[in-house]
């Protein structure tokens, strides 16, 4: 009952940022409202005992991901729109279909679950159960290819990441390493013979 | 309870709301980015809860994969957000025409 509760007021604050997303003006509030509604996809995870993929969520997405939106939001300087939001004028058929698959979807998980059983909470896992445990010994034996393959796929986050924002700046002075480690003293010390003092 | 159809009606709804928020929203590039975001959030809602229905982890696992493509697609796609800013000085949806798409 209390975790029932729990569920349904997580939820709604779920909902709430989620709109909150979408509706706010400032693209700062937009990025704090996508904070809370992982943190609170983080606690649903948390309910539903997937305690390894909760807390990578809280890590990766709230630690680095939005940050990293945070950063672009910071850094692009846009005007904050004080003026009165414009609207596409496809938004009124946007959002009749939007509530239209909404309403149906719905509809369709809960006649789904009312015909084959009630809804029933998930399995309880046995005592002693680590989801970490779990996860490891499926990802590193079966899904071990695919593993190695989400390590190329960051790397190549990476690459691509710097070099699309990489660029150089005309008539920037930059030491050229290359030459400075080839030169050899020749070229800078000219040794000449020549008298000590002038002849008489 | 809570079970199964609770935590697909809140994807459903995720879903919805982040495709609501693509389709409406007609200024700011940042915020389409993020709305995918939370459809991705919505996938693994629905990976999560039929994992747990079924007793089955690889659909956590997947979970974890779909977060690490989440990850790098967001990287990209901030840094090509960048680039589009520092050439054109503006994020405007509606200004992002030169393809004719």
């Amino acid at each position: 009952m209390f975790l029932s509760v729990l569920f349904y007021f997580i939820a709604a604050v779920l909902m709430a940022a989620a709109l909150g997303v979408i509706f706010s003006r400032n693209p700062v509030h937009s990025v704090m409202f996508l904070v809370l509604a992982f943190f609170q996809s983080a606690l649903l995870w948390l309910l539903a005992e997937a305690e390894f993929l909760a807390i990578v969520l809280v890590l990766v997405y709230v630690g680095a991901v939005m940050v990293l939106f945070l950063f672009v939001v910071m850094m692009l300087d846009i005007n904050v729109e004080t003026v009165h939001r414009n609207l596409t004028r496809y938004a009124p058929i946007a959002l009749a279909v939007a509530l239209l698959m909404a309403i149906e979807m719905v509809q369709l998980i809960w006649m789904r679950g009312r015909v084959d059983e009630p809804a029933v909470a998930f399995a309880a896992y046995p005592e002693g159960y680590s989801n970490t445990k779990a996860l490891g010994s499926v990802l590193y034996t079966e899904h071990v290819y695919a593993f190695e393959i989400a390590a190329v796929i960051l790397l190549l986050a990476i690459v691509a990441a710097i070099t699309l924002t990489m660029r150089r700046r005309p008539g920037l002075k930059v030491q050229d390493i290359s030459s400075q480690v080839a030169v050899r003293s020749k070229d800078r010390l000219r040794v000449i013979k020549m008298d000590a003092e002038k002849p008489q | 309870m809570i079970g199964l159809p609770h935590y697909l009606t809140i994807s459903a709804m995720l879903f919805v709301l982040s495709i609501v928020g693509i389709v409406i929203n007609r200024r700011n590039l940042i915020l389409l980015l993020m709305c995918i975001e939370l459809m991705l959030l919505a996938v693994n809602f629905n990976f999560i809860a039929f994992s747990r229905y079924l007793g089955d982890d690889t659909g956590q696992v997947f979970v974890f994969f779909i977060l690490t493509v989440a990850a790098a697609e967001a990287a990209i796609g901030l840094a090509i957000l960048v680039v589009l800013f520092r050439n054109r000085r503006s994020i405007n949806v509606q200004e992002l025409n030169e393809m004719k798409g």
